[in-house]
């Protein structure tokens, strides 16, 4: 057993890195409510009135539906293949299937400028025009694995038997996904489509390298910082950007009791199979 | 599963008969369910890397900017004897290798206090208070920490008020180092709390009974027990500071730019494409002899 005074600074050092972790993202959302258009400590007011500004911006407006636009292209094209995969790799053993499940996180697992670069150049070697897209399919490449991983978690904790038995009793295959297996997997479905939305929500860097003359919400952030142009809005659009990419997460874990698979936990468990 | 098939032979029709066949023939309902996701996924993502490693071979005209597919070393060459290019590598990986062991020193006792002191409840609120920061949007923590960092940001502020001199480190090295620090920390903690709370507590019975003090088993039994996890979480924040270039871009001075920065550049300004993917190899090559470093430590047996 650790000695009382070990115990006390571990506590200390605890508090200290949960206030390293909040503090900055606590800040960010004061600066939502700044009414100066300098961004210094303390801000000298409270106002409401860059929210309605934000909103009024039309480029803003364009970045935003972008995002919605391109987050929900990919989270349906990886709902389906990668759920998909999913069933395929837990249910049948065949050669080579530990190669394919370790491939499938290396979106993921290797760093983003990789998987936009080598996007970039896929494209520009077919000659493929930058569009929402190829925004989608950079998103979906790796929201495919996101969702991958939470119904493959699930499937792994949910015995055959019950299919099996509905089986027996005579229903078809179809019948069997839809009254058994489709009910048992649909909350890991629902966690993984939210965690792969926000993911694709938040993404810079393949996006950077995916998306031609417009902006998503991350994109415009981006620039907008760079230049150091619109703070106030920049700060409004942070503030909006954590409550869409946060909620879901929350929700999500809800969902699954805790267990959704993220990044983190996506790489280690390639690691088990 | 012979019975099922039985019953929908019995069944009949064309739908029937595509159910049965398939059950008979398992390998056929794998690749149905595997072949559309397998199929993007070499299509596209496999195909892009492995063209990226093609182009790497390749050049440009240097009055069009076109790619003329001729093999060569020439990208290669230019990043080991350009000086500039070489000084760039070594920050980016340096700087890697600083918010790694950074991020191992903050992480360790904080993942000890989850794993080891803490009660079931507070380790379960730490646990989601770890991971929550990694969904708050990435620009937006980048952006914290601007804001934090600038001349007249919370930092300077607060050294006012304890009477100490201001520490403008924002656009600095020191500035990238924080951030990048912040940003994946919660990568690091998570294996590492991980790898601790599998350790039996036997284990440190024993070593307590054959008179290891607390310093001495925590060195001797929990850090080895530990390692796997810490280098699992390395290999996190090693990688992704090595593909960044948002960060640098934002956070550090003129003179600070990153792999990524080179890589972006040249794609989205010079267009030399062949040169990006060149310098794109560089972070790949580094984290395989990184991993297989990694691996010839053991690291991963233990895991």
């Amino acid at each position: 057993m650790e000695a009382r005074w070990t115990r006390v600074a571990l506590r200390v050092w605890a508090v200290g890195i949960l206030l390293f972790l909040f503090i900055p993202i606590g800040l960010v959302i004061v600066y939502a409510f700044n009414v100066s258009t300098i961004q210094s400590w303390p801000i000298p007011g409270v106002t409401l009135r860059w929210f309605g500004q934000t909103w009024q911006d039309p480029e803003v407006r364009r970045a935003l539906l972008l995002s919605v636009e391109a987050g929900l292209m990919a989270t349906a094209v990886a709902l389906v293949l990668g759920s998909m995969a999913a069933f395929a790799i837990h249910r049948f053993q065949f050669f080579g299937r530990e190669v394919i499940s370790f491939a499938l996180v290396l979106p993921l697992a290797l760093p983003g400028i990789i998987t936009g670069m080598s996007l970039n150049s896929f494209f520009a070697f077919n000659q493929v025009t930058f569009s929402l897209w190829t925004i989608v399919i950079g998103h979906a490449t790796f929201c495919i694995v996101i969702v991958y991983n939470n119904v493959l978690a699930r499937l792994r904790r949910t015995s055959s038997s019950l299919m099996e038995a509905a089986m027996d009793l005579g229903a078809s295959g179809w019948q069997t996904f839809r009254d058994v297996t489709f009910p048992l997997i649909s909350t890991a479905l629902v966690a993984g489509a939210l965690l792969a939305f926000a993911l694709s929500f938040d993404e810079v860097i393949v996006t950077t390298f995916t998306a031609g003359a417009q902006n998503t919400l991350p994109l415009w952030i981006f620039g907008a910082i760079r230049l150091g142009q619109r703070l106030p809005e920049v700060n409004v659009v942070v503030f909006v950007v954590i409550l869409i990419t946060i909620v879901p997460v929350v929700i999500a874990s809800r969902l699954t009791g805790g267990g959704a698979a993220g990044r983190v936990e996506a790489v280690a468990a390639a690691e088990e199979v | 599963m012979t019975v099922g098939a039985l019953a929908r032979g019995r069944k009949g029709g064309r739908v029937g008969r595509i159910q049965a066949l398939l059950w008979r023939r398992p390998w056929m309902r794998a690749a149905l369910l595997l072949g559309p996701g397998l199929a993007w996924f070499v299509v596209i993502y496999l195909a892009s890397l492995v063209l990226l490693l093609i182009t790497a071979f390749w050049q440009i005209n240097p009055f069009t900017t076109a790619i003329e597919r001729v093999w060569n070393l020439d990208n290669f060459r230019t990043l080991v004897t350009d000086g500039t290019y070489r000084l760039i590598i070594v920050r980016t990986i340096g700087l890697a290798a600083a918010v790694t062991v950074t991020d191992a020193v903050l992480a360790f006792p904080f993942a000890y206090y989850m794993a080891r002191v803490a009660s079931r409840r507070v380790q379960t609120a730490l646990f989601a208070a770890v991971l929550l920061p990694l969904w708050a949007s990435y620009l937006a923590r980048v952006y914290a920490w601007i804001l934090i960092l600038n001349h007249d940001g919370v930092l300077n502020w607060s050294l006012l008020l304890v009477h100490l001199p201001p520490a403008n480190l924002g656009y600095t090295n020191w500035a990238m180092w924080i951030v990048f620090s912040y940003i994946w920390l919660p990568f690091m903690i998570i294996p590492t709390y991980a790898a601790l709370e599998r350790i039996p507590q036997s284990y440190l019975e024993a070593a307590a009974d054959l008179g290891a003090r607390q310093g001495r088993a925590t060195w001797d039994v929990i850090l080895p027990l530990a390692l796997p996890g810490i280098v699992a979480g390395s290999i996190f924040t090693f990688s992704l500071t090595l593909g960044d270039y948002v960060t640098p871009l934002l956070v550090g001075g003129a003179g600070s730019s990153f792999i990524g920065n080179v890589v972006y550049s040249n794609v989205g300004i010079a267009h030399n494409i062949p040169f990006a993917a060149a310098l794109a190899i560089v972070p790949v090559a580094v984290m395989a002899l990184y991993l297989l470093g990694a691996r010839r430590l053991g690291a991963f047996e233990a895991m």
